[in-house]
């Protein structure tokens, strides 16, 4: 136990905490994102995989990464209006459609993988994303080998999720899209057009919740797997509901996750490894207990997972 | 067979919703074919055959259905309690360990009972899988959704895990010695895969279906899926009956993974599912959630997984498309107002508002107390959604000369 201890405290332990921490907080504040505008979002997992995808996808064409970004925030985006279409437009169940669309993601992101390079597995290898080294950053003792050299991604998250929370609590726009999470019937009332803003929200946060599947396949790796998101998106649920719909506890609730991540990589680069299966369980079992331990605390927008009658932006549709 | 749940009219109409679904879901596969350059006609037809060409395929799709049958059954009672049961493919494979190493264990005993006791213990470590997410969900909230998820990948590294440093038969492969032949399931039609697990499970789907319709435990199934608080102020055991839920799916779905154990495989082998825990749930959704229509859907499912394998080997084109497939078909399925079957729980909280959408006049002025007050609903309900205030006025108007 002291082994594990001592590997939860090493300083390269906690960077790669933090590197793991960017998908899964990125997918986190996703959810709160369009859960606070009333729509449950299961199909951030669908959501990393295609952003992880297109991302992968156009840096081997092109050669460019951040062109690679940039087709990963349009695929989320896409995925996002697919989930309002279902589950807003044609009211299907929030939960049961975004289940359909992590399923129906994961296996277009495998048949596609499998069409376009052949075999099985893994795509061949591409341009991954720079590492961004901060000047003044990189030279302060400790801070500097934590938050000195990382992937864009990394940083981009670490700001975004203090910048959501000054949109969402802080702004008229923000205002609003908590009011239709909270009282639909009021913010229609006030004049806000409820399903515009929430396919708005939803595309917003497809772009983001791919951002992070960027990072998983650009960022950490420079290649696509199958079914690289590995739970991911619903571990980033979990961070969401821990971090009680708040973007910078969601961020903090994924960096806890990433922890539990990181200790076990380190464990099984040790001498003496404790068995690769039980300790690749953490991440799971954690976010399990985790999530048990904070609905009772927790309190979700009042009129989450509720259909609202179309309004006049969602029947151009 | 059906009348339970509904009238016949309404029956067809869900047939109907099912029919359109998978149509549409077929027909956007044919559009990704096309986009991606493949030939829609060699690729359909070549799993057509995988499917029902020859009597091999045909047992091929039964074969596949089987556990399917399994799953599907167990995410449907699990809806019907209002439950969301995504955990199946890990309940089947403790389940499909646990019935291994029973079956290793007991070499000298008599068929029947060696058989018994292996389905026992595959159906006690998938009720076990179960347990634990339905308690979590009763006594925390915990959403159902993420905690079976999570326990999938535990379920999968576990018997990974299990088999590598406990159970595991000598060779490269990570499985387990084959099981005795006294314990292997009986062939029900010679010479092919197809075994007496078939008829396990449509005894299974013939008695969940009567507890279901039947059995005061059912009636409390159907209460807490409709409204739990209601439930709960008519005197139901919520926590306890929502935790026995969950068991009882995690049962039903472990015995997927037992009798592919004891009737086709003869021995664990890790990773063996293709994703039929996935599968089942929209075998659950096409059969809207009643038992007698998983037996039709599984069907179907088993179809789409033995002609894929027959559309990988002759037509080339990875099989991995019909889980997009299957995506779409539960989208598709879940779109038109399944809901107000699926989860009877959202009705009961917001009566009025969900009503109106879902249906037609008929079904508002079968609600309300008389046909005034329904047209009336009706119109409130287009004036809400036309443009503005005087457009709505205006509609209201028509329709009053119209009548």
């Amino acid at each position: 136990m002291s082994d594990a201890w001592e590997v939860i405290f090493q300083i390269n332990t906690l960077t790669a905490a933090l590197r793991l921490a960017t998908p899964i907080a990125l997918a986190a504040m996703a959810g709160t994102l369009s859960e606070r505008a009333g729509v449950i979002n299961i199909g951030l997992e669908g959501k990393l995989l295609a952003g992880a995808f297109a991302a992968v996808y156009v840096t081997y064409v092109t050669g460019a990464p951040w062109l690679g970004v940039l087709a990963a925030m349009a695929a989320g985006m896409l995925v996002g209006l697919l989930l309002g279409l279902f589950a807003i437009r044609l009211r299907a169940d929030h939960v049961v459609a975004g289940v359909g669309i992590n399923i129906l993601l994961l296996g277009l992101t495998t048949w596609l993988l499998q069409v376009v390079w052949g075999g099985r597995g893994t795509s061949p290898a591409v341009t991954s994303l720079p590492r961004w080294s901060i000047p003044v950053l990189r030279d302060i003792p400790v801070v500097g080998e934590l938050l000195g050299s990382h992937s864009p991604l990394v940083y981009f998250t670490l700001l975004a999720a203090p910048a959501l929370w000054l949109v969402l609590f802080r702004t008229p726009a923000g205002l609003r899209v908590r009011l239709i999470g909270e009282h639909p019937e009021a913010a229609d009332t006030v004049g806000i057009a409820v399903n515009r803003t929430q396919y708005l929200t939803l595309m917003a946060a497809g772009a983001l919740a791919a951002l992070g599947g960027a990072q998983l396949s650009l960022g950490d790796l420079a290649w696509f797997s199958q079914n690289m998101s590995a739970g991911r998106g619903y571990m980033a649920l979990a961070a969401n509901v821990f971090g009680q719909w708040n973007p910078v506890g969601s961020l903090l609730a994924a960096l806890l996750f990433a922890l539990t991540d990181a200790v076990q990589m380190r464990i099984q680069t040790l001498p003496n490894p404790w068995p690769a299966e039980l300790v690749q369980m953490l991440p799971y079992l954690l976010t399990i207990l985790v999530l048990s331990g904070a609905v009772r605390r927790s309190r979700p927008p009042a009129a989450l997972g509720r259909h609202y009658p179309p309004d006049h932006g969602a029947g151009a549709l | 067979m059906l009348e339970g749940t509904g009238t016949s009219r309404a029956w067809l109409r869900e047939l109907a919703v099912a029919l359109v679904a998978i149509a549409l879901a077929l027909l956007a596969g044919a559009l990704l074919l096309a986009l991606a350059g493949y030939s829609v006609r060699d690729a359909y037809w070549s799993l057509f055959q995988g499917a029902f060409g020859n009597i091999y395929s045909l047992a091929d799709t039964f074969l596949n259905a089987i556990p399917l049958m399994f799953t599907g059954l167990a995410v449907a009672f699990a809806f019907r309690g209002g439950l969301f049961n995504i955990g199946t493919e890990g309940q089947l494979y403790v389940a499909a360990l646990a019935t291994a190493i029973t079956a290793l264990a007991v070499p000298s005993w008599p068929p029947v009972l060696a058989i018994a006791a292996a389905l026992a213990a595959g159906a006690a470590a998938g009720a076990a899988w179960g347990f634990v997410p339905g308690l979590l969900k009763a006594r925390t909230g915990a959403h159902e959704v993420i905690t079976t998820i999570m326990l999938n990948y535990v379920a999968i590294l576990l018997t990974t895990h299990l088999v590598k440093t406990r159970f595991k038969a000598p060779g490269p492969v990570d499985q387990t010695a084959l099981i005795p032949a006294a314990a292997r399931l009986p062939e029900l039609v010679p010479t092919t895969r197809l075994t007496w697990a078939i008829v396990i499970a449509v005894v299974l789907i013939a008695l969940v279906d009567w507890i279901l319709r039947r059995s005061a435990w059912g009636l409390d199934v159907e209460l807490i899926g409709q409204n739990p608080s209601a439930a709960a102020y008519a005197g139901v055991p919520v926590t306890s009956r929502t935790a026995c839920i969950m068991a009882a799916s995690g049962a039903i779905a472990g015995l997927a993974g037992s009798t592919i154990v004891l009737g086709v495989l003869h021995r664990f082998i890790t990773n063996f599912s293709p994703g039929y825990g996935f599968t089942g749930i929209a075998v659950a959704l096409v059969a809207r959630t009643r038992p007698w229509g998983v037996v039709p859907a599984a069907l179907l499912f088993g179809a789409l997984q033995a002609g894929g394998l027959s559309m990988q080997l002759f037509a080339r084109i990875p099989a991995d498309l019909l889980t997009a497939v299957q995506g779409l078909v539960i989208l598709f399925v879940a779109a038109p107002g399944l809901v107000a079957i699926v989860r009877r729980r959202r009705r009961a909280r917001t009566p009025a508002a969900h009503e109106a959408h879902e249906a037609n006049e008929t079904c508002v002025a079968h609600e309300t107390r008389d046909a005034h007050e329904a047209r009336d609903a009706h119109e409130t309900r287009e004036a809400h959604e036309t443009r503005n205030a005087h457009e709505a006025h205006e509609t209201v108007r028509k329709r009053g000369a119209n009548r």
